[in-house]
């Protein structure tokens, strides 16, 4: 067994509505891996059809060596659903503990979950009681119970403070350390650039883009933004220089292919004396998902 | 087993937490004793003991609140899950769907008995203290006690069920107070004008006894009246059905929650979250 998951060729139809339409994918051990789409493009039903919840049309799901929804991939399996509301009569640690049984873990370990998540305070208050970052922590308090193999989270930080994202994706690492798979969804690009080891885009139901974010950069071929800052009285000198530089707030903006970029790099440095600063921005993770998904639409 | 116990628990909490478990208790307790000092009023000495007639009107009483309270309990039980999202999380973890609902099951059948022994302890106690010769009716009070268990069953899988085809509580909640209304107040009126208008005719010989065994709460009311022989003394619908047997009012009192629960488990396995 090399993936904890594999999905090959998996088409998803409601009526009419093409939901997902031959999407392929594995995820190793150890991996994280980051689904990306807009609203609508398919992730919370490629997740659901994962976990067995909804039948696919067509196509192949395989996690552990097991078919989604049965007993083997269900213990291997934890999930956080999108807007999962707990019962408000309960507080936290009663949830957890009930979950922890539901799994069939040892129910003294509810503290310490909840105190990974930050709830060590609050859990013996209702849930009706929490804020919205709160309730979204049970969740995740319960998708860290007992090892699971693979982790499929729907936006686990959605209603999360910064603070708190980068702690949730520290625990995301000590997991993939030791070995778990972990598929998340996210539309917040940024968090998602720095933590994952690969990234899936989506739109419309098709996946478009799969890779590292590297990766995904060679491939697009999207400009590299230059940012030079001339010495004083140089500027026009320089901007001679670099054809399509523009001047901005003192400091010359040019574009470059990728394939041109260490050349232009290179003219730059050239300059010596005359500049004091350079600055290449790569496109973001956000140039890049608009780029697959606007190239997907057309 | 660990599972099904956990659900139990959790979800006698939330009925303990959203007063169903005091509305039940409260609701059982105070009518049973309001029958039970209305039957110590002379009888008019026919012979019957004090204990056996507060059994014919808590029998009346039953048919109404037992229902009534199991599909309050229950019409939330799958749509609540659905609304909250919290449904699709619990069938990715490892549990069997009938384990969902028998843990479900435990607790709310668990209040539901507390709340009948209760309410028919109290009712026993009022009628041997003021009259010893009551003994004689413990065995028709114990009789009631557990078929109103079983009805409560009947209804509690009635509810899951609608809790399951309907996905949304509040649509829940319309058809369970629909099914309430049909079952047990409507159906009545309807058997009752169909016996007049046909006055005697191959409705009322034919028809009749089968649409009573048909109705899980008719079925409960005919079979404990009787049981203890007071069919005489009851009125409207349970007085025309004499010529019933006992054991076919037995049946329809078993075989009703093994029928509702089987159709509770049949529409949960249809529920896509
Ligand atoms: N039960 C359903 N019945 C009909 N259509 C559905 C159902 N569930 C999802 N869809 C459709 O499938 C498509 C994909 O929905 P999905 O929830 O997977 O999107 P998503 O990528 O998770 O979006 P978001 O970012 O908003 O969460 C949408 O067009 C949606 O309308
Ligand atoms: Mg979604």
């Amino acid at each position: 067994m090399t993936s904890t998951l594999t999905i090959s060729a998996l088409t998803k139809r409601f009526g009419e509505v093409a939901a997902l339409t031959g999407v392929s994918l594995s995820v190793a051990p150890g991996e994280r891996v980051a689904l990306l789409g807009h609203n609508g493009a398919g992730k919370s039903t490629l997740m659901k059809i994962i976990l067995g919840l909804i039948p696919a049309t067509s196509g192949e799901v395989t996690i552990c060596d097991a078919a989604p929804g049965s007993p083997a991939a269900r213990r291997a399996v934890a999930y956080l659903p999108e807007n999962a509301a707990f019962h408000p009569a309960l507080t936290g640690l009663e949830q957890i503990r009930h979950y922890l049984a539901l799994r069939g873990e040892e129910q003294g370990q509810a503290m310490r979950l909840l105190e990974m998540v930050g709830l060590g305070k609050a859990a013996r208050r209702r849930i009706g009681t929490y804020s919205k970052g709160m309730r979204q922590r049970v969740g995740l308090a319960q998708a860290l119970i007992g090892n699971p193999r693979l982790l499929v989270l729907d936006e686990p930080t959605s209603g999360l403070d910064p603070v708190s994202r980068r702690e949730f994706y520290v625990l995301l690492d000590n997991l993939a350390a030791q070995g778990a798979s972990i598929l998340l969804s996210s539309h917040a690009l940024t968090e998602v650039e720095a933590r994952t080891d690969r990234i899936v885009i989506l739109s419309q139901g098709r996946l478009v883009a799969e890779g590292s974010l590297p990766d995904l950069r060679r491939r697009a071929d999207l400009p590299v933004m230059l940012h030079v800052t001339a010495r004083n009285g140089y500027g026009a000198d320089i901007a001679r220089l670099l054809p399509g530089a523009i001047l901005v707030d003192g400091a010359l903006h040019l574009t470059c292919r990728q394939s041109a970029k260490l050349e232009t790099l290179g003219t730059i440095a050239g300059l010596g004396e005359k500049i004091t600063d350079l600055e290449v921005l790569p496109p973001s993770l956000e140039d890049l998902y608009a780029h697959f998904s606007q190239a997907a639409a057309q | 087993m660990i599972r099904i116990l956990s659900t139990a628990r959790t979800e006698f909490r939330i009925a303990l937490r959203n007063r169903w478990v005091a509305i039940a208790l409260v609701l059982m307790a105070v009518f049973s004793l309001v029958l039970s000092l209305a039957g110590s009023a002379p009888t008019g000495g026919l012979g019957v003991d004090r204990l056996s007639v507060t059994v014919a009107s808590l029998t009346s009483l039953s048919v109404y609140l037992i229902p009534l309270l199991a599909l309050l309990m229950s019409f939330d039980a799958i749509a609540g899950e659905t609304e909250r999202g919290t449904l699709s999380l619990l069938l990715a973890y490892p549990i069997a769907r009938w384990e969902i609902l028998v843990g479900k099951l435990i607790a709310h059948l668990s209040i539901l008995a507390l709340a009948v022994v209760l309410g028919h302890g109290l009712a026993a106690a009022v009628a041997i203290w003021s009259d010893e010769t009551s003994l004689a009716g413990l065995p028709s009070l114990v009789r009631l006690s557990w078929s109103s268990i079983l009805l409560g069953a009947t209804f509690l899988g009635a509810g899951y069920a609608l809790s399951s085809l309907s996905r949304r509580p509040s649509g829940a909640a319309g058809l369970a107070i629909g099914l309430w209304l049909g079952l047990v107040v409507l159906y009545d009126l309807a058997l009752l004008s169909a016996i007049v208008a046909d006055n005697g005719g191959w409705f009322s010989t034919e028809a009749f006894p089968i649409a009573l065994l048909a109705n899980p709460a008719d079925a409960f009311r005919l079979f404990n009246l009787t049981a203890s022989g007071a069919t005489a003394a009851a009125s409207g619908v349970g007085g025309a059905a004499d010529a019933i047997p006992l054991w076919q009012s037995l049946a329809s009192v078993l075989l009703w929650p093994i029928a509702a629960l089987a159709l509770a488990a049949a529409a949960f396995r249809k529920v896509t979250p």
